[in-house]
């Protein structure tokens, strides 16, 4: 039925044939931090490293499309990297939102005087992480892959060493995500304990054909994972880092995490859960249920009493973790090619409002509330135009990607027959419509209190790049999605374990 | 769990033993502290200062150094035990390893990181 090239992951060759994406990334990382050893002075010192960024990603994207054109599929078991759509599909979502940030960084690292080109270094790196995190068929890759990602990500939230505010928040994310390490260890160690394998088809395999269904070391160890993975995508009650990492570290950083961190972490979450622990469904369903409700009506409630924007988007960024999460919950490939959709759309929509912070202002970024953007339209059209699209489809109306990503994700919903969590869900992006709409209202419908107001806003060069093609492409997600749509389907229909043979069958062997 | 019950006995053990010794030589043994009898014991020393003085963030720099090259051991010896077994395979996946480890070591050398001031 696969259609395509089948790879023999277990030999090496087939190996550097599937890692070709991650190789090309890693290489780049290292050929950064060599140029940054030597060359770390000059603003054209810091454009080179982001150059080679850029040229690295894009060739790492083109590897990623040849692999999906190509139809490459593993043969049998994939010992420790898989090579399907569903992690392809999610490649190109975290190597989309990493080349956006490069773009939007740009310009800000100069103007905040972030003189450091190991800032692309570890963004590479980061997102060499982030690839093996999607890539990997066994939890100790996966493990592995987030590591790499999280020590990267730590490092970049405290690369503004002027700021006490982004050594706080780099501080909190090291000791709170080495907190989540730790569950997230002592879950495969569990696994590990009750199955006698870390990889994630096999493990399905043992619960089947040793009927470990109700076995409380296994359940145990998913429900340590559930807790460290929901440490890493910032679901409530484990979101209690975010806020603070999120508002202190410099606005391209938290753009990254808010896009990219949150996709590799669903990516790797959703296999693991499809694969592994597809035979213990119910179980995690119900988890999955109630994280999602709590997520989503958690993170709009409070993001609705914040008047800093730069905090508001980071609680947005929570509840639509909600959404994400409510896409696992019917345990389904329909909801695995929701959430494939949603990744998309969610990385566009916020890498281009995190554009716009980012652009309002030296030091401005922090402490910009909502009142001043009053009158933005008038001074700026472009910009609020831009705004109002990321905003509008953050909150799902109808026309962006946004509404199509919940659209998808209500349907995975409906048919899984949780009309409950459907229920939640749209009362959830009501609510969220009190926080979007009053910004669009002061941009659109307030007078600038000066004549000179809004002119520290500046979206200059590759930002403005970043913010025409994120609005762009929203708006043709959001009318015409089928493209976007039949890859998140092919992505989503990979997520399909490998059944054991049952006992009778075996018997007649 | 059977087998578990000599382990839990030599626990109890330890534990009693140690409470006993502690308790034993509080309530049997004679203190008259004196100012010089109480300062903290630095192999004969007068104590000089302060434990919580703040350390140069050098310290640190090195230590952590000193961490990636240590690690880098730690996965050396189990490949040079294996060596044979793990043939050319086990040797180009090291040279990897440490082509990446060498990549860091140079940029903490042509940044400074090694130079102490």
């Amino acid at each position: 039925m696969i259609s395509g090239v089948v790879l023999d992951l277990s030999n090496i060759l087939g190996v550097l044939i599937a890692l070709r994406p991650e190789i090309i990334i890693t290489l780049a990382a290292l050929a950064v931090t060599v140029l940054a050893a030597w060359r770390h002075k000059t603003v054209d010192d810091r454009q080179t490293a982001a150059w080679v960024t850029i040229i690295a990603l894009a060739v790492a994207q083109g590897s990623v499309g040849f692999l999906w054109y190509q139809g490459y599929h593993p043969f049998g078991v994939s010992p420790m990297v898989t090579v399907d759509y569903f992690r392809l599909a999610s490649a190109t979502i975290i190597l989309l939102g990493a080349l956006l940030t490069v773009l939007l960084s740009l310009s800000y690292v100069e103007r905040e005087r972030l003189w450091a080109p190991e800032y692309y270094a570890l963004l590479l790196l980061a997102v060499a992480g982030m690839l093996f995190m999607a890539a990997g068929s066994d939890l100790v890759t996966i493990f592995l892959g987030l590591e790499l990602m999280s020590v990267s990500v730590y490092v970049l939230a405290g690369i503004n060493r002027r700021s006490q505010h982004s050594a706080e928040a780099a501080l909190k994310y090291f000791l709170l995500g080495a907190f989540a390490s730790a569950f997230l260890l002592y879950g495969i160690a569990l696994t590990y304990g009750a199955t006698g394998t870390t990889n994630l088809l096999l493990i399905n395999f043992q619960v089947q054909s040793l009927a470990l269904q109700s076995n409380v070391m296994l359940l145990l160890g998913l429900g340590l994972l559930l807790v460290g993975f929901g440490f890493k995508v910032a679901a409530v009650p484990f979101h209690m880092w975010a806020p603070d990492v999120y508002d202190g570290a410099p606005t391209p950083v938290t753009a990254f995490m808010a896009a990219g961190v949150k996709a590799a972490g669903f990516a790797a979450l959703a296999r693991v859960l499809l694969t592994a622990f597809i035979s213990v469904a119910p179980v995690w369903q119900e988890a999955l249920w109630w994280l999602a409700a709590v997520t989503m009506i958690a993170g709009n409630l409070v993001a609705l009493a914040q008047r800093n924007i730069k905090r508001m988007l980071a609680y947005s960024s929570i509840a639509h973790a909600g959404y994400l999460l409510a896409a696992l919950a019917p345990g389904t490939v329909v909801g695995a090619a929701a959430l494939l959709f949603y990744g998309l759309a969610y990385t566009l929509m916020t890498l281009g409002a995190f554009t716009v912070l980012a652009g309002a202002g030296r030091d401005g970024e922090r402490t910009l509330k909502v009142d001043d953007l009053a009158g933005l339209a008038e001074r700026r059209p472009w910009v609020a135009a831009a705004l109002t699209v990321f905003l509008l489809s953050l909150l799902g109306f109808p026309g962006t990607a946004g509404f199509m990503g919940k659209w998808y994700i209500l349907q995975a919903i409906v048919d899984a027959r949780q009309i409950t969590l459907a229920v939640v869900l749209v009362a959830a992006s009501v609510i969220s419509a009190g926080y979007y709409l009053p910004i669009i209202m002061a941009m659109y419908m307030k007078p600038a209190p000066s004549a000179d107001s809004h002119a520290g806003v500046q979206v200059v060069g590759a930002a403005r790049w970043v913010l025409g093609v994120t609005a762009i492409l929203l708006v043709l997600f959001g009318v015409w999605p089928n493209a976007a749509m039949n890859l998140a389907q092919r992505g989503g229909s990979d997520l399909r374990p490998i059944r054991a043979p049952s006992a009778q069958e075996e018997h007649q062997h | 769990m059977r087998q578990y019950i000599p382990l839990v006995l030599l626990t109890g053990f330890v534990i009693l033993n140690a409470a006993a010794i502690l308790v034993g030589s509080h309530l049997l043994s004679p203190t008259r502290p004196t100012a010089v009898k109480s300062t903290p014991y630095e192999s004969g020393m007068p104590p000089l200062g302060d434990t919580r003085q703040r350390f140069s963030v050098k310290f640190y720099l090195i230590a952590m150094l000193f961490i990636v090259f240590d690690i880098e051991t730690v996965f050396m010896i189990p490949w040079a035990v294996t060596f044979r077994q793990l043939g050319l395979f086990g040797l180009i996946e090291m040279l990897v390893f440490i082509v990446i480890l060498l990549v860091g070591y140079v940029y903490a050398w042509k940044r400074g990181a090694l130079e102490w001031e």
